[in-house]
């Protein structure tokens, strides 16, 4: 292990990390400029030109916030639950292969900060422990409505993450391996003749939509976000929360929400792969073939973020019995008969 | 009860079929509607930079006008106070001196002429009543909000116009058959409403 191989793994996590924060930072620009959007609004645009410094002004307010511990609030916990959010959502961008390798003067740089052979084992550890900051920082608050956004914060994850990891089983089936860089390379193949098409999309389309599906129920996003339902819970979990620790909260959620479209893209959208990068690498070099692949990447995961959006505009909070039954009754046994499903395809087409 | 309009629905709690129950076309059916909208026309007005036009029969506040030499048209008659509903309107009389005739029109003039604001509902009777066309609600500015209730009560200061402008008169009330013909250029309200919408 030369002074090299650090020097670079530390540069990429300083860019990877500033990156997934700057993305997370404009996602709430984005979120309420496409709210605007979406009601026929233009959204904030009164911070710099076209409000792109929104941000700024956001972050800004919420570090000057007074910051408020109630007097019964467990300190300790109370500053451990934002902090455990945002770790959890930090962490989970280190194993996401952003590329093959760049060739800098004959040195291999590879894209990835590391290359977990159990990568997506690896992600589900992490994402359960996010409901740990959510839970503690409801508990903490010692306010009822904090702790019922908690319990069921608590309950939603678990729920989800049954299918959502039943979901993946067959991904995992159908790519023989747990790391994302296999599976990104596997997906590089050629698919009616095009090379980098061969996603695993167009292989497991019901495993994909119910990953969507429990994507939006881990991020407590929208029709999910019973956590902090307004109208039943004041603010859920995080009522009792103010200044930057509400900030933390708030842009934990933010870059879950990068991070599982980030998954979502390479587990089934192909990853870095983009129609045509053989012909690209053969003409053009790897090296740019390897930097559009990180181009056509952001674009999936800005899409699958806008979906995000998109989706939360649209869609309605279901009630919770509601939400239960389709964990429960409908994607669970769904996620067992793709399973099923994708057993019976290896079995006919691969022999 | 037998409906009148036609338009009453029965409430019904059917189970959901199988199509509504897996949820997915409605989703779908609703992002295609929300997507439309997303490349709707944004119908928002950025304000301080672009105004929305006043309808030609907007009522402001008030102003005390002025006649083409510049002097004020009140002579204190007292209509406009006894027509208005809400009482909002005081003022006392007193009689032009000599060398005066500059600043009044009438003999008799308002030497104190107060408006409540607090009062007023912009009715514009005090308008209607006016026989010596004195006094329009053509001042283009919003509910008066000051910090202080005493602020609220315009004094002469507040009311008369500066200097006399034909066009004020024009733009606000005037009779009220003038008025109802203005409800016809609305048209031209709306197409600059559009303009600003696309810019």
């Amino acid at each position: 292990m030369d002074i090299y191989f650090i020097l670079g793994k530390l540069i990429l996590i300083v860019i990877i990390f500033a990156i997934s924060l700057l993305t997370a930072m404009y996602s709430t620009y984005g979120e309420r400029k496409i709210a605007g959007f979406f009601q026929d609004r233009l959204g904030p645009d009164r911070a710099g030109p076209w409000g792109i410094l929104q941000p700024l002004a956001d972050g800004g307010k919420l570090f000057f916030k007074e910051e408020i511990l109630p007097v019964n609030a467990n300190m300790a916990l109370f500053i451990a639950g934002p902090s455990l959010s945002m770790l959890t959502a930090c962490m989970s961008t280190a194993i996401i292969p952003w590329g093959t390798y760049l060739d800098i003067f004959g040195t291999k740089f590879v894209l990835q900060v590391a290359d977990v052979n159990i990568g997506l084992l690896y992600i589900f550890g992490v994402v359960s422990l996010g409901v740990y900051g959510v839970m503690i920082g409801g508990w903490a608050s010692n306010n009822k409505y904090s702790l019922l956004g908690a319990v069921r914060a608590a309950s939603q994850n678990i729920s989800y993450e049954l299918a959502m990891g039943l979901s993946v089983i067959a991904l995992i089936m159908l790519n023989g391996s747990l790391s994302l860089a296999e599976i990104s390379r596997n997906q590089g193949e050629s698919l009616f003749g095009l090379s980098g098409l061969n996603w695993n999309i167009f292989y497991q389309p019901l495993g994909f939509l119910i990953f969507i599906v429990c994507a939006f129920a881990e991020c407590n996003r929208t029709p999910f976000d019973l956590p902090e339902c307004e109208t039943e819970l004041v603010g859920g979990y995080h009522t009792e929360y103010s200044s930057m620790k509400l900030g933390f909260y708030l842009f934990a959620e933010y870059i879950n929400m990068f991070v599982s479209s980030a998954f979502m893209a390479v587990l089934y959208f192909g990853g870095y792969n983009y129609p045509g990068i053989n012909f690209v690498e053969a003409n053009l070099g790897h090296n740019a073939a390897v930097i559009i692949g990180l181009a056509a990447l952001f674009a999936k995961i800005l899409f699958f973020i806008f979906f995000f959006m998109w989706v939360r505009w649209t869609v309605p909070r279901f009630r919770y019995d509601q939400l239960m039954k389709l964990g429960w009754q409908i994607l669970i046994p769904l996620a067992i008969f793709n399973i099923l499903l994708t057993g019976v395809g290896i079995m006919l087409f691969d022999n | 009860m037998q409906s009148l309009s036609n338009r009453s629905k029965q409430v019904s709690q059917k189970e959901m079929t199988f199509m509504e129950s897996i949820y997915l076309p409605a989703i779908i059916g609703g992002l295609m509607i929300t997507i439309r909208h997303f490349f709707a026309k944004k119908i928002t007005i950025r304000y301080p930079e672009i105004k929305k036009l006043f309808s030609k029969n907007w009522r402001g506040v008030h102003v005390l006008k002025k006649d083409e030499q510049g002097r004020e048209r009140c002579t204190a008659c007292g209509l406009c106070a006894l027509s208005c509903p809400a009482e909002a309107i005081t003022m006392e009389a007193a009689e032009r001196k000599k060398g005066e005739e500059n600043l009044y029109r009438e003999e008799k003039y308002a030497a104190r002429y107060e408006i409540n604001m607090l009062r007023c509902i912009f009715c514009g009777l005090c308008e209607e009543a006016c026989p010596k066309e004195a006094i329009f609600l053509t001042n283009e500015e919003l509910a008066p909000s000051r910090m202080d209730r005493g602020e609220l009560i315009f004094g002469k200061d507040k009311l008369v116009e500066k200097q006399h402008d034909p066009d004020n008169k024009k733009r606000g009330g005037g009779p009220l058959e003038e008025r109802l013909f203005h409800s016809k250029e609305n048209s031209s309200y709306k197409s600059t409403f559009e303009g600003i919408s696309n810019s």
